[in-house]
């Protein structure tokens, strides 16, 4: 006999359509707005479709300056980050010092500041270093914004990888760089990925750095939003929104292919 | 090949009290030496000293001769297999295995070929494919052992590698480990909290209390004159009895009054001591017969024995019987004790007394 069929579970499928409604409702209104050319109140859909506002958008150079000046700044700031940030949290993860706790709970301090009050204060001093305004002024303070990440994420991955294994690979005959390359890397790289991309988008959308530090010789692509939606054309908006957002979901998805649901919570430190 | 000397080593944990003070050991080349002790007092230390995994604070450590304790692990040529494995789950059975070799930049074809035959001989052909994810803990033991088996090491250092295995694989697996270093030989050191497991692996058993070696010696050494109540409570199963008693006039006064004649106490009279019987040892007779008389309190069936637990008086003692003698709690019994069964320890420092029924014992199987 046929194993009774499991109930569905109706409960659970309402609050995941509900939820998935509220968040993909927006985003998909969005879409909708980039590729309208006509849309106008009692219709539920644009009477006139089109690529005319991304022709409008592309033409400009005031906007794909913006943009590739974003992802030159992201890309450099991100990688920056993941090169002080992820040996300092394996140190964190492995090695017993005085004030580790107090150290690493800096981090979460720092980030507990309103950003907005830590950059002016930061602006200050580049001011006198003749770093306001320029390309590494906002790296510099970009990375800052990626700490939290990049520090906590590896250190709880890290600190998931048993010591043992490390152990092993040294009696086994590696070096400690080796055992590092080839034992503790590829199982912390789930989350080292993770970081980086949530790194990366975060600085990506981060307004403040370039709006005190960067501005007016820097503008980068949510300066170029903000300013946008202080218009009215809602679709100029749109058409940046999906252009921003499209390569993010790219590198999401990407990462998601080397990446186990696994991996990510062990990002968390689940 | 490869002797290890321990030589007054001692270890301390930052600021805290010394763990261990002055520790002497030495193995002999070739020899299956298993570290027997109880949990946090020590043995993992001990052998993370010796493969270079822990520093040690003081003495030194030499293997084959060459004092190795400012070598790194991977200087030391010791294999160690560990108590969960460690093995790395994003490689293959294959790619563990080899491990070893890969950074010993061997050659890829004299590495398969080798990673092959170990898996062989340690029946692991069909699974070498696989991840360790992908195994049962059987299995990933083997895996641990043949990672290590492929380097031909001169010292194999086990920490507890069969505790995560269930009871009949545990007593397979410690077959194969001694099969495997009758065939290769090389000097082992196993530590391991399983007195029998202990028991039936060593050449020379190492017990380990609080950070200090009470005893080292074969089983049967460590099984018959036990150092001290320390040594002979930890070892043989079911535990051994202990009854504090004084000696008098050749005899043993025990706390309740009874007098137990042990022979050869000839000038002891006044020392406090603890005898120790070991239930294996004792038989039970007839009400009236045998050396002292008891009542059973209850009896347990183990199925090829039974242990009967007596009193004498008010003190508990347990004796296994081997025959089926029809025995019910509340039954009198007397307790037959050979002379030389009887063990006799120091009751303040828990050392062991020698006497002379020992001795002649000792002569007699000598002779
Ligand atoms: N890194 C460390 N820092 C401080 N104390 C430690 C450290 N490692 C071990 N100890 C202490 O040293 C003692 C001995 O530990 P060890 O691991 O050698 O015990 P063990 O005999 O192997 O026990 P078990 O049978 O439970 O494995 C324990 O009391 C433990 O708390
Ligand atoms: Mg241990």
């Amino acid at each position: 006999m046929k194993a009774r069929r499991k109930k569905l579970p109706v409960g659970g499928i309402a609050i995941l359509l509900a939820m998935s409604l509220a968040m993909v409702g927006p985003i998909l209104s969005v879409i909708i707005w980039a590729f309208a050319v006509k849309w106008r109140y009692p219709n539920l859909l644009p009477t006139e479709w089109g690529l005319k506002y991304w022709r409008i958008m592309l033409g400009r150079d005031t906007v794909i300056e913006p943009i590739l000046t974003s992802l030159a700044l992201t890309s450099v700031a991100t990688t920056m980050a993941a090169l002080i940030c992820w040996p300092a949290a394996y140190a964190f993860a492995r090695l017993q010092f005085p004030g580790r706790q107090l150290f690493l709970f800096s981090f979460i301090a720092a980030n507990a500041v309103p950003k907005f009050a830590l950059f002016v204060s930061i602006a200050v001093v580049f001011l006198n270093l003749n770093l306001v305004g320029t390309f590494w002024g906002v790296v510099v303070v970009q990375m800052l914004s990626a700490v939290l990440f990049m520090i906590w994420i590896p250190t709880a991955a890290f600190r998931s990888i048993p010591p043992a294994l490390e152990e092993a690979g040294f009696d086994l005959g590696a070096s400690h760089l080796r055992v590092f390359v080839m034992i503790t890397l590829p199982q912390a790289l789930p989350a080292l990925a993770a970081s980086y991309v949530l790194a990366f988008v975060s600085i990506l959308f981060e307004v403040d750095s370039a709006l005190l530090i960067g501005a007016p010789q820097i503008t980068t692509m949510p300066l170029l939003l903000l300013s946008l939606s202080a218009q009215v054309i809602v679709q100029e908006a749109a058409v940046l929104c999906v252009m921003i957002w499209v390569p993010c979901f790219a590198l999401l998805l990407l990462t998601r292919r080397f990446m186990s649901s696994k991996g990510i919570a062990q990002g968390f430190g689940a | 090949m490869a002797e290890i000397r321990i030589d007054k080593v001692s270890k301390s944990y930052g600021k805290e009290k010394a763990l261990m003070q002055g520790i002497d050991l030495t193995i002999m080349d070739g020899e299956f030496v298993v570290i027997l002790g109880p949990s946090g007092c020590g043995k993992s230390t001990l052998l993370r000293m010796i493969a270079g995994l822990e520093a040690v604070t003081g003495g030194t450590i030499s293997i084959a001769g060459q004092v190795v304790n400012d070598l790194e692990p991977r200087e030391r040529g010791c294999a160690m297999v560990f108590q969960n494995y460690a093995l790395y789950p994003h490689m293959t059975v294959a790619e563990n295995i080899g491990y070893a070799l890969r950074v010993a930049r061997v050659a890829k074809a004299e590495r398969m070929a080798r990673v092959a035959m170990v898996a062989g001989s340690v029946g692991l052909t069909e699974f070498l494919d696989r991840k360790p994810g992908q195994l049962s803990g059987g299995q990933r033991q083997r895996v641990a052992m043949a990672r290590a088996i492929v380097r031909e090491p001169k010292v194999f250092l086990f920490d507890e590698p069969l505790s995560n295995l269930d009871a009949t694989l545990r007593v397979q697996m410690r077959h194969e480990i001694r099969k495997i270093h009758n065939r290769i030989g090389a000097t082992s050191v196993f530590v391991t909290h399983d007195q029998q497991e202990g028991m039936t692996l060593a050449d020379r058993l190492v017990v380990m209390n609080k950070g200090t070696i009470e005893q080292v010696g074969s089983p049967e050494e460590i099984y018959e004159r036990p150092a001290s109540t320390y040594v002979a409570g930890f070892i043989g199963s079911p535990a051994m009895n202990f009854l504090p008693g004084e000696i008098q006039g050749g005899a043993v006064i025990l706390e309740n009054g009874i007098r137990l004649p042990v022979p050869g106490l000839s000038g002891l009279d006044g020392t406090m001591v603890q005898v120790g019987l070991r239930p294996e040892r004792l038989s039970l007779t007839g009400p009236g017969r045998g050396q002292i008389s008891a009542r059973v309190d209850f009896v347990e069936e183990l199925g090829s024995a039974r242990l009967a637990h007596v009193l004498v008086e008010d003190i508990a003692i347990s004796v296994l019987t081997g025959d089926k003698l029809a025995i019910a709690p509340g039954d009198e019994v007397g307790i037959a004790i050979a002379p030389c069964v009887v063990q006799l320890f120091d009751g303040t420092t828990g050392k062991r007394i020698e006497t002379a029924a020992h001795a002649a014992q000792q002569v007699e199987t000598v002779s």
